[in-house]
């Protein structure tokens, strides 16, 4: 309380101090930016110890635990790296459309054909060097991921289908359309019990990064991160699609191109997003299965919104939700709580999360432009 | 944890100097109590193939010089190769047991590879020789145990129409599904059985959804082969058909409906795998085996299964325990009218070619 009204006096001192008080402005919004979501992370926490606590379990034990099982070894980092790199393209799905005021929840569709256009993309590609071949793959993935995604934005803009709704109907049909081609036309005769496309090679396989020894879904999950960022924060182009998510009218009468921008943009995240499905089957299973739909899309949905849209916040987010998801075994066998003891901590940081977006605004250390309301009140 | 193994090979070491193996070797294992992971794709308590593989688990946590650790709901993804990692660098495993099919390759394989010491025993592969000699599989032939659920089914049914409800096109489930209506046939030639895929191995609105259209098609027994049965096993019941389990016994859900179940056993291979370990030698790499070799069981007949029925059945399953009981024998044509097998041949509960079976028999109305 003190130091917020410091600058409100310092600036109704020096009318000509302008170069502290924007310093200041921007400085308070970003501090909103940081505080509010941490906060609102630690509530859930909060809460969630006192459900432990009615279990009869002891909070500092899972807080102990994931510590250990998330984040305090070399192998507990890896770990929840490992498990990171996929939910950053999934929630780059949900982040980018979301800057356009849309809502996809489908991303776990992009997913699936990604992995799978990747896969069936290898079978022709032999025999080519890998130099070639990898980044060939790498394009058919994101090629089926962005037509996907983008068909929900095509949907949207010109045809005023909620993307929320065909998105999510999309998945299911995506993940059906995968299992067909898995299981018909795309099996390797050879994968009896477990239907499967047949393998990509061991040439056209990547492998772990240097020193983490985690796979290049990672090392470039934090490219797509920092790609969308700049993208979205440093572009004209972003600047028109924030406009267009703003205020689609104003966007329109300022003469952007609205429905391109909502296509363009989706299809993009779709891509980002049939990037996890291409390294889950190049970097990881070495063909296409019926796990490729292992739920990553819709974590994505949750690190995408605790980072509240923001492509860099997505990596610290995701960073910290792999290391929870990490933890989870220990917390079943130290703990012996059952698996969905994580759903229930996720389930919660979420919903405190989506609580929290009420709260921007209304703190005034943080806000500036209630820091001249105040000015202005004291003479009235 | 590096020095426990050191400790114990120096004790046998001297053991074996002194001439007193046996009594260093029973000193030793004391001390260092083997420890044995589980890791399951569901939930402990699903009423199916979790719970089957938790019970066993569960059955041998008495057992003394042994730990148990258990992680439920691992996902067939490289999550369940960080899980393997962390039971053997945080608890110390150095026997494991992977359970879910889609462990095995390429995360099992990985991880044998990474650890040569760690012993590795995966449930339902296909272990060869070229794979790590630390990997091995294990596995039941419980389409026995559906054949009879077939003849007793065949007893209850009316409508003459049978029911089951498959997660996926692939040999293991098909497998069931043929022994299902050959036993329901080896009793009545005209029953017919349809069967409804789900797509998925648990999917519990679509499992409900094809126990209510088999009920409307007719089918007054339904079984199933799915991860979970409970959905089916609750649905079947309180539509008013009977119903034959799969996995474990699902009779307390539905005690008047519940006709008899084909269960996994998993324990006697549990059993072997550590006592070869406590020994000192490596576990099979493997292991195969139905009714006779006791990892087959049926569940306790329910109060609807008739005197008849009960005799049929236990006279079949008689012949079963001698072993080498074949379900598919010719003459047999698939449900196309195509002949899969001529007559005079058979394929005993062994058959290497079981494994690969692509084909619905004639009688049951689905399509793979």
């Amino acid at each position: 309380m003190v130091a917020d009204a410091a600058p409100s006096k310092l600036a109704a001192d020096r009318p000509r101090g302008w170069t502290s008080l924007p310093l200041r402005a921007w400085l308070a919004r970003r501090c909103e930016a940081l505080a509010i979501p941490v906060g609102a992370a630690l509530v859930g926490f909060l809460l969630f110890g006192l459900f432990l606590a009615a279990l009869g379990k002891s909070p500092l034990q899972l807080v102990d635990i994931v510590w250990r099982g998330g984040f305090g070894s070399p192998f507990a980092l890896g770990n929840s790296l490992q498990r990171a790199a996929p939910l950053l393209f999934a929630a780059l799905c949900v982040a980018l459309p979301a800057r356009l005021g849309l809502v996809v929840i489908g991303g776990e569709g992009a997913i699936v054909l990604g992995g799978l256009a990747a896969a069936a993309a290898a079978q022709p590609l032999a025999g080519l060097p890998a130099l070639l071949a990898v980044p060939l793959m790498a394009g058919a993935a994101m090629l089926a991921g962005a037509v996907w995604i983008g068909a929900v934005g095509w949907l949207q803009a010109y045809r005023n289908v909620n993307a929320t709704i065909s998105s999510l109907l999309l998945s299911y049909i995506a993940i059906a359309l995968a299992n067909h081609l898995i299981e018909g036309p795309l099996r390797d005769p050879a994968s009896l019990n477990k239907p499967s496309t047949l393998p990509v090679g061991d040439a056209f396989m990547l492998g772990p990064m240097p020193v983490i020894g985690v796979h290049w879904g990672l090392g470039c999950g934090i490219l797509a991160c920092l790609i969308a960022y700049v993208l979205m924060d440093r572009t004209t182009l972003g600047f028109a699609a924030r406009i267009a998510g703003g205020n689609v009218r104003a966007a329109q009468i300022q003469g952007l191109p609205v429905g391109r921008l909502i296509v363009g943009f989706t299809a993009l995240g779709g891509a980002f997003a049939a990037l996890a499905g291409y390294f889950e089957v190049a970097a990881v299973q070495g063909n296409a299965n019926g796990t490729l739909a292992a739920g990553y899309g819709y974590t994505g949905i949750l690190v995408a919104f605790l980072a509240r849209q923001n492509p860099l916040a997505i990596m610290p987010v995701a960073f910290l939700l792999g290391g929870i998801e990490a933890s989870s075994g220990l917390i079943q066998r130290r703990m012996q709580l059952p698996d969905a003891t994580v759903l229930v901590l996720e389930g919660l940081l979420f919903l405190v999360v989506l609580l929290s977006e009420t709260l921007y605004g209304r703190f005034k250390p943080f806000n500036p432009h209630l820091w001249a309301e105040k000015r202005e009140a004291v003479p009235a | 944890m590096a020095h426990h193994p050191f400790t114990r090979r120096t004790l046998l070491g001297a053991g074996a100097l002194l001439g007193l193996d046996a009594a260093a070797g029973g000193r030793a294992r004391a001390a260092t109590p083997l420890t044995v992971g589980f890791i399951y794709v569901g939930p402990k308590d699903d009423y199916g193939y979790n719970q089957a593989h938790a019970q066993a688990a569960k059955a041998l946590k008495g057992m003394s010089g042994i730990e148990i650790t258990e992680e439920e709901r691992v996902p067939e993804t490289n999550a369940v190769e960080k899980t393997m990692e962390s039971m053997i660098n945080l608890d110390g495993a150095t026997l494991l047991f992977p359970t879910s099919f889609g462990y095995y390759s390429p995360y099992l394989l990985n991880e044998a590879r990474k650890n040569p010491k760690i012993q590795f025993r995966h449930c339902g592969g296909l272990w060869t020789e070229k794979d790590p000699q630390n990997a091995g599989s294990y596995f039941g032939y419980i389409a026995q145990g559906q054949y009879l659920n077939g003849i007793v089914a065949a007893h209850a049914s009316k409508s003459k129409k049978i029911g089951f409800v498959a997660a996926k096109p692939i040999p293991q489930v098909l497998n069931n599904v043929n022994a299902f209506l050959l036993g329901a046939r080896s009793v009545d030639p005209a029953i017919t059985c349809q069967v409804i895929f789900t797509g998925e191995w648990s999917l519990a609105v679509k499992e409900a959804e094809a126990t209510n259209a088999l009920v409307d098609g007719g089918a007054d027994v339904i079984t199933c082969h799915v991860d979970s049965p409970k959905v089916v096993v609750e649905t079947a019941a309180r539509r008013g058909a009977f119903v034959c389990g799969y996995h474990v016994n699902q009779s307390p859900l539905a005690p008047q409906k519940y006709l008899t179940g084909a269960e996994w056993n998993w324990l006697p291979i549990y059993k072997d795998a550590i006592a070869a370990m406590q020994a000192g030698k490596v576990p099979a790499h493997f292991v195969r085996g139905g009714l006779a070799d006791g990892y087959v069981k049926m569940s306790p007949y329910g109060p609807a299964v008739s005197d008849g029925a009960r005799r049929n059945a236990d006279a079949v399953k008689a012949e079963m325990l001698k072993g080498g009981y074949a379900i598919i024998k010719g003459p047999l044509k698939d449900n196309t009218g195509k002949e899969v097998m001529p007559a005079g041949k058979a394929y005993p509960e062994k058959a290497v070619e079981l494994e690969g079976t692509n084909y619905l028999v004639e009688g049951v109305k689905g399509s793979v």
